[in-house]
């Protein structure tokens, strides 16, 4: 199979669960409690006014009236108006989405740093106390509440040793040394726990190399070890590794609700948090919908990804 | 008797498989470990009212925020409350709020599972549609989502996080079900002239229930830390009933003065998340050893 079919097809399985997401996300404002018009009408609140904003919101409709009303709006981009940002809830999530993206970016590199190096020693050291200790710390970075530990490097390197913001965020155009500075926590709380699940992918991908006939053959012809793990087991361990960083990514995204909470980064995260609070259905829709369409693009990424670095799947497709 | 011909064979080998899984989790010494953590949290929780020294919810404004000390092991917080009770209250609403959300999304998602992989068609179809766009969206964005529309509190909490964890479940219950369906024994009831219906609930459900056991410890572990989350951005566990989330919210405007107040809940729910990782690894490696991690 060409890498344009195989595109083609995945993206033609992508479009019917954008719908069904669509309409799951359409439906949670269903399942609030109560008459939406006699929420909007506030202090207003009698027959006139309320039967007026069910029309003009169209709540007198029926359900796939009102849900294709609004997937007709949001397939232009037109997801309603924050009214306590008094913004369009596009913008609004335009103006929040590049702060995320720059945290999950830093948090990946952190995670990819410190995440295959120590997967591959893991790997190599299976049977020593460094061997234990990689997994270990791997099975510590998914086990940790990453707000907690946020909570504690706030207390050890702001509140105790002064040495970086406790919150805030700068953004890189108006000081990048203050934006740098204020990012270096959030991405090592984020990063850790991506780490832990990328630590775990490539020891056993590094294992399961290691075993393998070629790297046999590389040790039996004498070949040195360090040159067998990083010129030949490596490259190839590192296929699902990157594949599975890509989802992983999509991850950061959801992770960083909390981590944005804690150091006060007016990101994507806070965004659907505070919309909550405030009980702004549009922007939490919002939020959810376009979460999942990246989340869903990744994963296509991911498979496209695959689909270039391993040809063995061009064959078994074909 | 053509039943009995098909499930006498197939008894014995089933305890004999379960009595060899349990001797291989047993060597496995960090889980056997992780398991005792547990069991001791357990029971701890649900003796709360005789471990636990003082009331978690009472005020002693004679004791407010004290360090640690002969009255108080781990302190008291800005009310004067002992900290130790409230953590030990606070593994009732963990525990709770790992185990029974969980459990919801296993009896709901086991039957629709069952259905979608044992009959298939459309309704497969559907239900698997809907599972690939529940699960587009992220667990926590999804369990926020739900939470907004079902409004604060514990109880809404853990029902959001049952919901978010269906679609895991549902899909690997389906496959679980697709891949015992095809197997020798199932086409010999089939051969024997037993119903669809009892095939499906006799000899397919309980085969497809090992490989759920491992993701369900697991999710056990998310669910812990998704309902500390929602507790910790308020949406959980309301105050001023205690949960090791909402502990990690109230310490958080004392970070300075009063650190130990963050320190404990958050090692809580460490240990026990570590714990539930390190049982369910052992539990898959003792149910296939080729995955020995």
């Amino acid at each position: 199979m060409t890498l344009g079919g195989f595109m083609l097809r995945r993206l033609a399985s992508i479009i019917p669960t954008l719908i069904f997401v669509s309409i799951i996300v359409f439906s949670l404002q269903q399942l609030i409690p109560g008459d939406p018009a006699i929420a909007m009408a506030g202090d207003e609140l009698n027959d006139e006014a309320v039967q007026e904003i069910r029309v003009k919101y169209g709540f007198d409709q029926p359900f796939y009236v009102q849900y294709f009303k609004w997937i007709g709006n949001v397939v232009v981009g037109d997801f309603g108006a924050s009214y306590r940002n008094k913004m369009e809830v596009l913008d609004l999530i335009l103006t929040k989405l590049p702060v995320t993206l720059q945290l999950a970016v830093f948090s990946m590199i952190v995670a990819l740093i410190i995440g295959i190096p120590t997967g591959i020693i893991a790997a190599t050291h299976k049977d020593s106390f460094i061997g234990t200790a990689a997994n270990l710390f791997a099975l510590t970075g998914v086990s940790i509440p990453h707000f907690w530990l946020g909570i504690m490097l706030i207390l050890l390197f702001s509140v105790n040793l002064g040495l970086l913001p406790s919150s805030g965020y700068v953004p890189p155009w108006e000081d990048l040394r203050q934006n740098l500075l204020s990012l270096i926590m959030p991405s090592i709380v984020l990063g850790t726990g991506v780490a832990g699940v990328i630590t775990r992918h490539t020891r056993g991908a590094m294992l399961q190399v290691l075993s393998s006939d070629y790297v046999r053959t590389a040790r039996a012809k004498g070949v040195a070890e360090r040159i067998v793990v990083s010129k030949h087991a490596l490259r190839n361990a590192l296929i699902p590794v990157i594949t599975l960083s890509t989802i992983e990514f999509g991850q950061l995204l959801s992770g960083a609700i909390l981590t944005e909470q804690i150091f006060s980064i007016p990101g994507f995260g806070k965004l659907i948090v505070d919309a909550v609070f405030f009980r702004e259905y549009a922007v939490v829709q919002g939020v959810v919908m376009v979460t999942a369409t990246l989340f869903i693009l990744l994963n296509f990424v991911a498979d496209i990804l695959y689909f270039v670095v391993n040809p063995r799947m061009r064959s078994a497709n074909g | 008797m053509a039943d009995a011909v098909v499930t006498s064979p197939l008894a014995p080998a089933t305890s004999r498989i379960r009595n060899r899984t349990i001797r291989r989790f047993l060597t496995h010494r960090p889980a056997v470990v992780g398991l005792c953590i547990l069991v001791f949290v357990a029971l701890v929780a649900i003796f709360a009212p005789i471990v636990a020294p003082y009331d978690p919810i009472k005020s002693d404004f004679s004791a407010i925020r004290q360090g640690p000390s002969a009255l108080h092991w781990m302190g008291t917080d800005e009310l004067g409350r002992d900290l130790l009770s409230r953590l030990i209250y606070g593994a009732r609403t963990s525990l709770m709020a790992g185990v029974l959300p969980v459990s919801l999304a296993l009896i709901i998602s086991i039957p629709l599972g069952l259905l979608s992989g044992y009959v298939g068609g459309f309704l497969d179809t559907v239900l698997m549609r809907i599972t690939d766009a529940l699960l587009a969206i992220p667990f926590l964005v999804l369990a926020i989502a739900l939470t907004a529309v079902l409004g604060p509190g514990l109880y809404n909490a853990m029902l959001a996080i049952g919901v978010a964890a269906i679609p895991v479940f549902l899909r690997l219950s389906r496959g679980s079900a697709l891949a015992v369906s095809k197997e020798d024994y199932i086409e010999a009831a089939r051969a024997g002239g037993n119903s669809s219906l009892r095939i499906a609930f006799k000899h397919v459900l309980p085969n497809m229930i090992p490989p759920l056991f491992v993701q369900a410890t697991l999710t056990v572990a998310t669910a812990i830390i998704v309902e500390a989350s929602l507790s910790f951005l308020g949406l959980g566990q309301r105050p001023p009933a205690p949960s090791w989330g909402s502990m990690l919210n109230e310490s958080q405007r004392f970070l300075t003065t009063m650190p130990l107040m963050s320190l404990w809940p958050g090692l809580a729910i460490f240990m026990v998340v570590m714990s539930i990782n390190i049982v369910g690894d052992g539990i898959r490696d003792a149910m296939d050893p080729r995955h020995k991690s």
